[in-house]
């Protein structure tokens, strides 16, 4: 049974019809993804799923619990966590407390301290940085944090969102190693990208977005050298 | 061509600023006078007798501990949802009665009470307080915060207006001593009983338990007869408020609460993906404000002596004065604001003229809001909570 599964979702913003019936399942350790253009209702997803945005249609099951009318502080406590887009790190909280606010729904005071250790594994920068202020960072520790923060919840699922954006080329391959290597520890995860090259290369499946509808799904690979893809989101090699 | 750039400027423009320049310096030196503005008199004063001003100071710091409380009510809230809860003076005012019913009724309606009897009163007028802002969060403004900011500022203004009307109604139970007996009080339309606007008093804490209050002799070296007062009251209250502002700060920064409320304040859309219930901080935030000014309220009545329905005005235009000031949204900035206010509402009253205090605060709101926005400590976008 899939971890995670959307059956024909439609969310709104107003009368704006955002997403038009997705369908789309993770399975537990796997990475998908879920590319497109601007707009296309990627966001909008991770947003519908993680409970800040009320679907009028469709249900969302995480591990076949239904999660479409919870709010979004019971979605984190059953395992869905965000890294999301733009970061949004608290800005006048230390690295530390950012990671603790990550923790909030958990009691487990010896687990926090067991991830918290390994969150500065995976990111040895956060744990240089402890005790500065999240404001201060640059846009890579940021992105760092943000992941970091996710993880604390010890989620089932992890949504990420944008993680390359505004980065670095170099940046962008080390949050990537990053995600690779959660992978390999079996993390669950749904990554949302519009450098779509980069997040094929590390995803199992993919699912192509537009205009809120899925156009495409399959296998990683097939989808990176599927002809409309790379017109469209690998700048165009089929010409 | 050359007449065209060194044109002077028209007779009339040139005029114009220098005669508004007159023009208001005429105005003030005409009303200053009213206004207690009379530098040789204050400076007279000053001089004759210096022991006034410490002991102004002294009344300064003791308003400013009042106001620092209240303040923080505003702070605090606007911290954390951008937005003023104008009912908050009004909540204050309720918990003046709350605090005044529990201080007479354990005194048995006698005019004295001992220290304890104020202290005991901290908890219902805290508890009161909490619970009236934490309804009005819930039932007033939590469905409208979705909206444009203004609908909330105004559901604020209503909300302030029911609350006064409910301790216009306190006030005429009838049973709680008028604060100048022998005025009769303005008698109402008979709705709810026998109603009394008048201010009502609260039993005086001059005693620590049974023992005199302390003149204290600190400043012999003015003048051998000057003998400076510093009652309980003033140390009860300004006690109580450096403990209060230490406590907020600390439950602000260590507890898991606390740390959600920041959280919120500094995005409420992450702390939400962080699995913080942020209607429940929110309403949190909002019961901590209530809290406080309940126990301002017991500041207020301890150290003032009366109260009516009217109280919360003053008290709430000093206080969201002295939280502009220090920086909306920062708590050291309320006390900070708050101190200085209160000294220049005492020194006002001595040396210029109490029924000008209130302008003087205001034009300090108005300058504060045209020269620094932000306040003294408020950095862009509000150091919050």
């Amino acid at each position: 049974m899939a971890i995670l599964e959307l059956k024909n979702v439609h969310t709104y913003y107003g009368n704006i019809h955002a997403l038009k019936g997705i369908n789309l399942t993770v399975e537990e350790g796997e990475v998908v993804t879920l590319i497109g253009s601007n707009g296309a209702g990627k966001t909008t997803t991770l947003r519908t799923i993680q409970g800040l945005l009320k679907p009028r249609e469709g249900s969302i099951k995480l591990n076949g619990e239904e999660l479409t009318k919870l709010p979004p502080h019971d979605v984190v406590k059953r395992g869905v966590s965000q890294s999301p887009e733009g970061r949004l790190v608290f800005p006048r909280m230390s690295v530390k407390e950012n990671l603790e606010m990550g923790a909030f729904q958990r009691n487990d005071k010896d687990g926090i301290a067991a991830d918290m250790e390994k969150v500065f594994g995976l990111f040895p920068r956060m744990k240089e940085r402890i005790n500065q202020r999240a404001g201060t960072l640059s846009g890579g520790e940021q992105q760092m944090l943000a992941m970091g923060r996710a993880l604390m919840a010890k989620p089932r699922v992890l949504l990420l969102d944008e993680p390359s954006m505004g980065l670095a080329p170099i940046l962008v391959d080390l949050i990537f190693d990053i995600i690779r290597e959660l992978h390999h520890q079996k993390t669950t995860i749904l990554l949302v990208e519009q450098n779509a090259r980069i997040a094929l290369s590390v995803a199992d499946r993919g699912y192509v977005l537009e205009t809120g509808e899925i156009v495409l799904s399959g296998n990683a690979k097939d989808l990176a050298h599927n002809p409309e893809v790379e017109a469209a989101y690998l700048g165009g090699k089929a010409h | 061509m050359e007449r065209a750039l060194n044109s002077p400027v028209p007779l009339s423009k040139r005029f114009w600023p220098v005669f508004r320049t007159i023009a208001i310096v005429y105005v003030i030196l005409l009303l200053g006078q009213q206004a207690g503005l009379e530098p040789g008199r204050i400076v007279r004063e000053m001089t004759d007798n210096p022991v006034i001003i410490v002991q102004q100071l002294i009344v300064g710091l003791a308003n400013a501990a009042i106001i620092t409380i209240v303040a923080l009510g505003y702070t605090m809230v606007y911290g954390i949802v951008e937005s003023i809860n104008f009912a908050h003076s009004s909540v204050f005012m309720l918990t003046t009665f709350v605090a005044l019913l529990t201080m007479s009724w354990l005194v048995n309606a006698e005019t004295k009470a001992p220290l304890w009897v104020a202290i005991v009163a901290f908890i219902p007028a805290m508890a009161a307080g909490g619970l009236i802002n934490g309804l009005v969060e819930r039932y007033a403004y939590r469905s409208l915060r979705k909206n444009a900011k203004i609908v909330g500022l105004i559901a604020g203004l209503g909300m302030d207006f029911v609350l006064q009307n409910i301790g216009l109604q306190i006030g005429a139970f009838g049973k709680l001593p008028n604060a100048y007996p022998n005025v009769e009080g303005i008698k109402f339309l008979k709705i709810l009983g026998n109603q009394n606007a008048s201010p009502k008093s609260f039993p005086a804490v001059n005693e620590f338990f049974s023992g005199p209050g302390i003149p204290v002799n600190v400043l012999e070296f003015i003048d051998p007869h000057a003998t400076l007062r510093i009652t309980p009251a003033d140390l009860l209250v300004i006690i109580t408020a450096v403990v209060l502002v230490f406590a907020l700060n600390w439950f602000v920064k260590n507890t898991r609460s606390g740390k959600a409320m920041r959280a919120v304040a500094q995005n409420p859309a992450a702390a939400s993906m962080m699995g913080i219930d942020v209607d429940r901080i929110i309403n949190l935030t909002y019961v901590i404000g209530g809290a406080l000014a309940g126990a301002a309220a017991v500041m207020f009545g301890v150290y003032n002596g009366t109260t009516s329905s009217s109280i919360g005005a003053t008290t709430g235009l000093n206080s969201f004065t002295a939280a502009v000031l220090g920086g909306v949204g920062n708590i050291q900035g309320a006390a900070l604001g708050a101190v200085f206010i209160g000294l220049l509402s005492s020194l006002s009253d001595q040396f210029i003229s109490s029924r000008w205090t209130n302008a003087w605060v205001f034009m300090t709101l108005v300058l504060v809001m045209l020269i620094k926005p932000t306040g003294i400590l408020g950095t862009e976008g509000g150091e919050k909570a």
